[in-house]
């Protein structure tokens, strides 16, 4: 089979509750190398929390509990050996854009350094290849000791996805990356996971359908925890689509 | 070679964190655990090595414990009848944290009221800071005050044979106390929701109405953890009380009597009681009344705040 | 044609109820101004009472000089350098202890019943009443640990008394640093204890200097606790000695020596209880003024 279609992500069955409220009621989907997976689906639909539990950052919500299968590569991630290396393979930006408040470099060279890197001279190709990927390089180039929370929200926004791909991840998952950013940095970090595809897997939760209609190959629609509908992006926003809820939420007669 | 041409970097490696790093961190993570339980093991240290000097006196024939929680003859050196009742001590500390509390409690909680409702910013952090620096006050410095200063107040004042008593030692603690008060209290009522604020002030309350209507009844389990924090530190204060409030071990017939306290007691005959005699060991036990009275105070103060955040 | 004048009663009119509400909120806000003045009045009169009672004696040769004539006269340097020592000693201990507690609770801990009971201890440690602790000490370290009455066992007594709000006000300081910053270090595989050293600590030290500070005014100030472990009524010191004490000496503390001088030394020269308290009390507000300046400067240079 080409690498093409090899599967990099297989969830079967996910069930995710906090507490006594299960907010995932049995999903079972895959991803597919080098595809752009779009995640639909109002608020509350439990896409963030399906993101949490593929990198395993659900386990720091003492009230979450999951069950069913989730495998990167093949590989279980309830019983992945080392977890942090299935955090470096998967990327991960988050809604609110978030730099450390560290300097412009160390927020970007922080992972590396995790990993065990230390001298300047293996950080800095790699801190100056992340920005540049980002769509930060150039207008941080000349102030890269300056405070990242100095920076602002759609500079910091690009700052995390320079992180996120500060420790090569070969899976990008971004959490509603524009929510909090104004729409022509929004368009420039598309252009970027455009670029970036050739490369990565990535998987794009968003509420805005277009945006899911302009980037992604296939679309899968949550809607309460529920997969109403997971198929290519033009099926999905065509009059093709299988489900009638899919057509109106495309449609915009609720979101 | 990468995608888009560029030569791998380090990272293409898949680098690993050096073995020692590792164990390092492994290390690190166990001590923190073992700090993090830390506070368990040394309260229950403390219960443990206070009760173990006692507890050979508890197994004596001639001692009763009723008599030394109900009677109120303290006659630890006597030579021919030695008796030891703390009933006095405990009324005498009654007498003085319930004196205290008296005066602190109003004092204190109408100061909150002020600091936190009707204050400008500016005062705000200036009184806050005054408090701050009130609280740091050492007790043996208190006691000193109490000694000297408050002591001629009141004999000048109310014309009575000695400045050390009840009065003075109530007085103290309560300037003691009133800054534990004033802070939580004045936390208490910060975390009031503002809308409740709003809402009230829409419906044309002055903030005065505001405060005794709304506010102190939202607030009501915050200034009660207040309060009984402020209990909690009086009973258990030594050195101020010890200075402050006389010699005499009996119980009070007037604010103006004489009385020692349960902490003050420990303090006054501790280093003359010859190690291991019954009377050190009695001692001791009085500690271990103190410790687990001031337990069950800071309980009862966590129990009421715990009922605050679950709201 | 005029106009009518406006009417004289307006819309908003000052009835006999209102004014009566606005009487009523002036009353009660002077009330409650007079209840804040009264914890202002107090400390300023005390203060001013003491230095003016311990003016003929005050200078820096009081600190210096050691007591004389049975302590009735002369100063307080053996004293002076023994809290310095007891304090000292004492933080070296809990301070470290302290802070990895505080990193255990707010960073490791899940939200069970067993930390509940941890919380619970902590709480409990802060409210136990200094004789308690005195006791402690006697039994502990003093007969148990064989250490006797010295330095050691009062520097560990007073670390144990200290070690309740080192830990609550690092806690506080820890969990001053947004959920965010950890969420983005974990994202990119990071291990807690990175995180913790790369972002939470470092933003955590103004906190954890600032309990620390609190901490040392209140080590000095403590009798009890070191009157009974290793603090004695009077040792023989060089004057101006910095370095007088060993581990296992016993030493003058100054709190225990304005109790002794306001209580057990008849015929004291009469500024000299007051001018040590005027010591004590001085460097404890000085110590506590410098930790208020700290956290007022640390918190202007705030990095998010």
């Amino acid at each position: 089979m080409s690498a093409a279609f090899q599967k990099r992500i297989e969830v079967k069955d996910l069930r995710l509750a906090y507490d006594a409220s299960e907010v995932i009621h049995g999903i079972t989907f895959d991803v597919y190398q080098n595809e752009i997976l779009a995640v639909i689906g109002p608020a509350q639909s439990g896409k963030s929390s399906m993101l949490r539990c593929l990198n395993r950052t659900i386990d720091f919500t003492a009230s979450a509990r999951w069950s069913g299968s989730v495998r990167v590569d093949g590989e279980d991630v309830r019983r992945s050996r080392d977890v942090f290396a299935l955090r470096r393979k998967i990327g991960m930006v988050a809604p609110l854009p978030v730099g450390l408040p560290l300097s412009i470099y160390d927020n970007v060279a922080f992972a590396p350094r995790c990993s065990g890197l230390t001298r300047r001279g293996d950080l800095d190709p790699i801190v100056e290849r992340c920005l540049r990927q980002a769509a930060l390089w150039d207008e941080v180039k000349d102030r890269l000791a300056s405070l990242g929370t100095a920076l602002s929200g759609g500079q910091q926004q690009r700052l995390t996805i320079a992180r996120a791909l500060s420790h090569r991840p070969e899976i990008l998952c971004l959490d509603e990356f524009s929510i909090a950013i104004d729409p022509v940095t929004t368009m420039r970090i598309e252009d970027v996971l455009k670029e970036l595809r050739r490369e990565l897997t990535i998987v794009l939760v968003t509420n805005l359908t277009q945006q899911a209609r302009r980037l992604s190959d296939r679309t899968l629609f949550l809607w309460e925890g529920e997969l109403v509908e997971l198929d290519r992006t033009e099926v999905i926003f065509s009059e093709a689509a299988r489900s009638q809820r899919t057509r109106d939420y495309v449609s915009g007669v609720f979101g | 070679m990468n995608h888009d041409g560029s030569t791998p970097d380090a990272l293409a490696a898949r680098p690993r964190r050096p073995a020692w790093a590792v164990q390092g961190e492994r290390a690190l993570e166990a001590l923190v655990r073992l700090a993090g339980v830390s506070a368990i093991l040394f309260v229950a240290a403390i219960f443990f090595f206070v009760l173990r000097e006692a507890a050979p006196v508890l197994v004596k024939d001639d001692f009763s414990l009723a008599q030394f929680l109900f009677s109120t003859e303290w006659y630890p050196t006597s030579a021919s009848h030695v008796r030891y009742g703390t009933l006095a001590l405990t009324v005498g500390t009654l007498s003085v944290t319930a004196l205290a509390m008296l005066i602190a409690v109003p004092f204190g909680l109408g100061a909150a009221v002020y600091l936190s409702e009707f204050c400008a910013p500016r005062l705000r952090e200036t009184l806050k800071i005054t408090i701050e620096l009130l609280s740091a006050i050492p007790s043996v410095v208190w006691g000193f005050v109490g000694l000297t200063v408050m002591s001629r107040l009141i004999v000048s004042t109310t014309g009575a044979p000695v400045g050390v008593n009840v009065l003075n030692g109530g007085i103290i603690l309560a300037l003691m106390s009133v800054p534990v008060i004033v802070s939580i209290g004045e936390d208490a009522l910060k975390a009031v929701p503002d809308s409740y604020r709003e809402a009230g002030l829409a419906l044309g309350a002055t903030r005065w109405q505001l405060v005794y209507r709304v506010l102190l009844p939202a607030a009501r389990n915050g200034l009660l953890a207040a309060v009984l924090l402020g209990v909690g530190r009086a009973v258990g204060e030594t050195m101020a009380v010890l200075m402050a409030t006389g010699h005499a071990v009996h119980i009070p017939g007037s604010l103006l009597d004489s009385v020692r306290t349960l902490t003050a007691n420990i303090a006054a005959e501790l280093g003359e009681a010859p190690a291991g005699s019954d009377h050190y060991r009695v001692l001791f036990l009085t500690g271990t009344l103190l410790f687990l009275i001031t337990f069950a105070v800071n309980l009862a103060a966590d129990f009421v705040v715990r009922g605050i955040r679950r709201r | 044609m005029a106009l009518a004048p406006a009417p004289a009663t307006s819309r908003f009119a000052r009835t006999p109820h209102v004014a009566r509400k606005e009487r009523a909120q002036a009353v009660a806000k002077a009330i409650f101004a007079v209840m804040a003045a009264a914890m202002v009045v107090p400390l300023v009169l005390i203060v001013t009472y003491l230095v003016v009672r311990a003016w003929p004696v005050l200078g820096p040769e009081f600190i210096l000089d050691v007591p004389r004539r049975g302590m009735t006269d002369g100063g307080i340097w053996p004293a002076f350098v023994g809290t310095l020592y007891l304090v000292g000693l004492s933080l070296l201990v809990s301070t470290p202890i302290g802070v990895l507690a505080a990193i255990y609770l707010n960073e490791y801990a899940r939200d069970n019943w067993w930390n509940r009971v941890v919380n619970l201890a902590v709480i409990n440690l802060a409210g136990v009443p200094s004789i308690v602790h005195a006791l402690f000490g006697l039994g502990a370290f003093v007969y148990a640990a064989r250490f006797g009455y010295s330095i050691l066992s009062a520097a560990l007594t007073l670390a144990i008394m200290t070690l309740p709000v080192i830990i609550a006000s690092t806690r506080e300081a820890l969990a001053s640093v947004p959920m965010a910053f950890r969420e983005a270090c974990w994202n990119v595989g990071a291990t807690r204890w990175q995180t913790i050293r790369a972002v939470v600590l470092p933003n955590s030290v103004s906190g954890i200097l600032t309990g620390v500070i609190l901490q040392v005014s209140r080590a000095a100030g403590e009798t009890a606790p070191v009157m009974f472990t290793g603090a004695v009524f009077f040792k023989a010191v060089e004057r101006g000695r910095l370095l007088p004490y060993g581990l296992q000496d016993q030493c003058m503390a100054l709190s225990m020596h304005l109790y002794t001088l306001a209580t057990q030394v008849p015929n004291v020269k009469e500024a000299l209880p007051y001018a040590t308290a005027v010591v004590l009390l001085g460097s404890v507000l000085l110590v506590n003024a410098t930790a208020i300046g700290v956290r007022l400067l640390l918190r202007a240079r705030k990095r998010w």
